[in-house]
């Protein structure tokens, strides 16, 4: 039962070193997306099976799709003669093979662990969700206020203006 | 069902930690700096979902879901913010962007 935790956390903490001690930022984005699946297998394990739905749907979904569109529009380490070097097996064999550690890991897991609805332990979402439309309501509504201004800061700051200068600095 | 003890789980999120910072404080490209916080963020949720786990309380995954739309505005911002320095700059070197330092 531990040996799970105990596999997803080494691949965790192996890909997390290998995304922050990366050259490629594309290479290090997929590890990072690796970590966070790791780290999904966890909380599914820690009978979290809600948030290990959420942290693949919103993480390693949307926020690592939005990294990955922004690191390849600044065409960063993108080179084309560097293309054929990045589909040498050496290139893909680490993530691969903790990718696949991570699913018999998971598949293990689903196995043996003890179905977590019939666990009376477990935390359920509808207790999660009571709790956070009653309790933590201004919260939520808090939320939602930074969710907007995010939007709106998101737009202002990804337009492209032309560039303005004043013109005591138009000198330089 | 999980019978490994907290401690080892709240290490194991410190480590995830201690990864994020040393990235932060090493690493000068923006993105990967950006991803360090990603990495810090998640393991402090980690940590809250830990501690609701122990405690058979709801209140650790409410509090991983406002974690999750925080990080979700903070990267939406960071990512237009590294957008609008690579126009101005050409580079993502945090240390070139310094025209508020002090000339001397």
């Amino acid at each position: 039962m531990d040996v799970f935790f105990y596999i997803a956390a080494c691949v965790a903490i192996i890909s997390t070193i290998l995304a922050i001690s990366g050259r490629n930022a594309i290479h290090s984005l997929l590890f990072l997306i690796l970590s966070l699946l790791s780290i999904s297998v966890i909380f599914y394990l820690l009978s979290a099976p809600f948030i290990a739905a959420l942290e693949v749907i919103i993480y390693a979904g949307a926020i690592m799709v939005l990294f990955i569109f922004v690191t390849m529009m600044l065409n960063i380490g993108i080179e084309r003669e560097t293309e054929k070097k990045w589909l040498q097996p050496k290139m893909w064999i680490i993530p691969s093979a903790l990718a696949a550690i991570l699913l018999v890991d998971l598949l293990l897991a689903l196995k043996n662990v003890t179905p977590v609805i019939t666990d009376r332990e477990a935390i359920q979402p509808k207790q999660v969700g009571i709790s956070l439309f009653s309790t933590y309501l201004i919260a939520v509504e808090i939320a939602a206020i930074l969710l907007m201004a995010g939007v709106i800061g998101a737009y202002h700051l990804g337009s492209q203006k032309k560039k303005v200068k004043h013109r005591f600095l138009e000198t330089e | 069902m999980l019978t490994v003890s907290v401690e080892i789980q709240v290490l194991f999120a410190g480590i995830l930690f201690l990864l994020g910072l040393i990235g932060l404080l090493v690493r000068r490209n923006m993105i990967f700096m950006l991803m360090s916080i990603e990495i810090m963020f998640n393991s402090a949720g980690l940590v809250f979902i830990i501690a609701g786990t122990h405690w058979c309380q709801p209140d650790g995954q409410v509090m991983f879901i406002f974690i999750l739309a925080v990080t979700a505005v903070e990267v939406a911002i960071a990512l237009a913010l590294i957008l609008q320095v690579y126009h101005h700059f050409k580079t993502l070197d945090s240390d070139a962007v310094n025209n508020l330092k002090d000339a001397y």
